[in-house]
């Protein structure tokens, strides 16, 4: 979707503004949104795609105005919503409804070690051929999908070169939505900051973007 | 009603983010779907077990030992996995290295993913809209921004993180630092200087971690 999170080469955004001896988490709500989205995940009601496209999905105002943790927060309800874990109702009035309460967490203390440790790999060990091979021309697709997309807005139509292959790796643009992995292959796409911003980017810049064979064509 | 209450009202998220998180929690647990003790664990583990030492000692590592870095180039999961990191947000790792004529950048223009095995949780900056939206366009202004100038003729590598794979860099080693332990290599190295943003400086006191 053509959404504010798709912030590459947006002016106005402002300064950096940098914080010396930053905390982890600078209060403690933000801490545990941080985990119970992790914790909630681990029910695999959803994946890591759509947890993305949640927070897409938060209107743009909102999107800008909210910190991190606040995007967390609207995202997870959302999901947990969508994928019934919780009615609205349940979540505005905090009280469980009658016969709704599961027996074991997903997630208990004593796993949390070895959740952390075993990650959740996005390859996939399948036998799908490469479309496109080191060091070949490519052009990103133009397309505006108002679904979810790993393409961002400014390579689109773009000209670059398959600068390496990294393997096959589920495809978040249908995963998200829960219509399969159409697992694919991922390349760094290497393009000239001239071809991305025009002639009077500097000369020898590069900008390289993971992009999967369903986001390229041959140029 | 001002249109600023107004706005209030009708937002997603009330102004309280703290309260709401408290409630959702609450109902979570009671529901049987979360074990707040997992909630402990799972910050306990981004608060003190895993940060930018971890990177900092992967770096310090490769300045070292020619054939861990020829590693690291070359399979960066396998060879941070050597050293006992890994797992999530790091599932896929590359490492990217600078020199005298490249320097290199890591952003995520679309969200902020960040290698959370060697550097932990990303700072507020980097999740910043401002950061989001320059480093891509204007990687050198960015860069003075960090106080970094970089000559016209080094090639400015930026790396937006649109898939699952997760960068890190590997800065150069500085100067006046033969004699020196990888331990006390390892203090040199600075989170900024592993995103790119900055570069080791010799004798430097370790930045924000």
């Amino acid at each position: 979707m053509n959404g504010v999170h798709d912030l590459g080469g947006m002016h106005g955004m402002g300064p950096i503004e940098i914080e010396r001896s930053e905390p982890v988490f600078h209060e403690r709500w933000e801490g545990r949104i941080f985990a119970l989205n992790r914790a909630v995940g681990a029910w695999a009601r959803w994946n890591l795609d759509a947890s993305r496209h949640s927070r897409e999905l938060i209107p743009p105002a909102e999107y800008l105005r909210m910190s991190y943790y606040e995007r967390f927060l609207a995202g997870l309800i959302e999901l947990i919503v969508q994928h019934g874990l919780a009615s609205r109702a349940e979540i505005e009035s905090g009280l469980p409804a009658p016969g709704s309460l599961k027996p074991v967490p997903a997630l208990m203390a004593n796993g949390v070690a070895t959740f952390v440790a075993a990650g959740a790999p996005a390859s996939r060990d399948l036998p799908v051929r490469p479309r496109f091979r080191a060091g070949e021309r490519v052009r990103a697709r133009n397309i505006h999908p108002a679904t979810h997309t790993r393409l961002p807005r400014y390579a689109r139509g773009r000209i670059g070169a398959i600068e390496r292959d990294h393997g096959v790796f589920v495809f978040p643009d249908t995963n998200a939505h829960l219509r399969g992995e159409k697992a694919q292959h991922v390349y760094s796409v290497c393009f000239a900051a001239r071809e991305l911003w025009g002639s009077r980017a500097p000369e020898k810049d590069r900008v390289y973007v993971d992009l999967w064979d369903d986001h390229l064509e041959p140029a | 009603m001002t249109s600023r209450e107004s706005a209030h009202r009708h937002q997603t998220v009330p102004s309280d983010p703290a309260l709401r998180v408290k409630a959702l929690e609450s109902l979570l647990v009671e529901k049987g779907l979360v074990d707040p003790a997992a909630l402990d664990a799972l910050i306990d583990t981004y608060e003190h077990r895993i940060g930018p030492r971890n990177g900092a000692r992967v770096v310090a590592r490769a300045w070292c030992d020619p054939q861990f870095r020829q590693r690291l180039l070359s399979d960066a999961t396998a060879a941070i996995a050597e050293m006992g990191f890994g797992g999530l947000q790091g599932e896929h790792m590359v490492v990217v290295e600078n020199s005298a004529t490249v320097h290199n950048l890591v952003v995520c223009t679309l969200c902020s993913c960040y290698p959370w095995p060697v550097l932990g949780l990303p700072p507020i900056w980097y999740k910043s809209a401002a950061y989001r939206s320059r480093a891509v366009i204007d990687p050198r202004g960015v860069l003075r921004e960090f106080g970094l100038a970089l000559p016209e003729e080094v090639e400015i590598r930026v790396w937006d993180s649109t898939a699952e794979l997760r960068y890190v860099v590997l800065p150069e080693r500085p100067r006046g630092t033969d004699g020196m332990s990888e331990e006390a290599l390892a203090a040199l190295v600075t989170r900024d200087a592993m995103v790119g943003t900055a570069k080791v400086a010799a004798g430097e006191a370790p930045g924000p971690s």
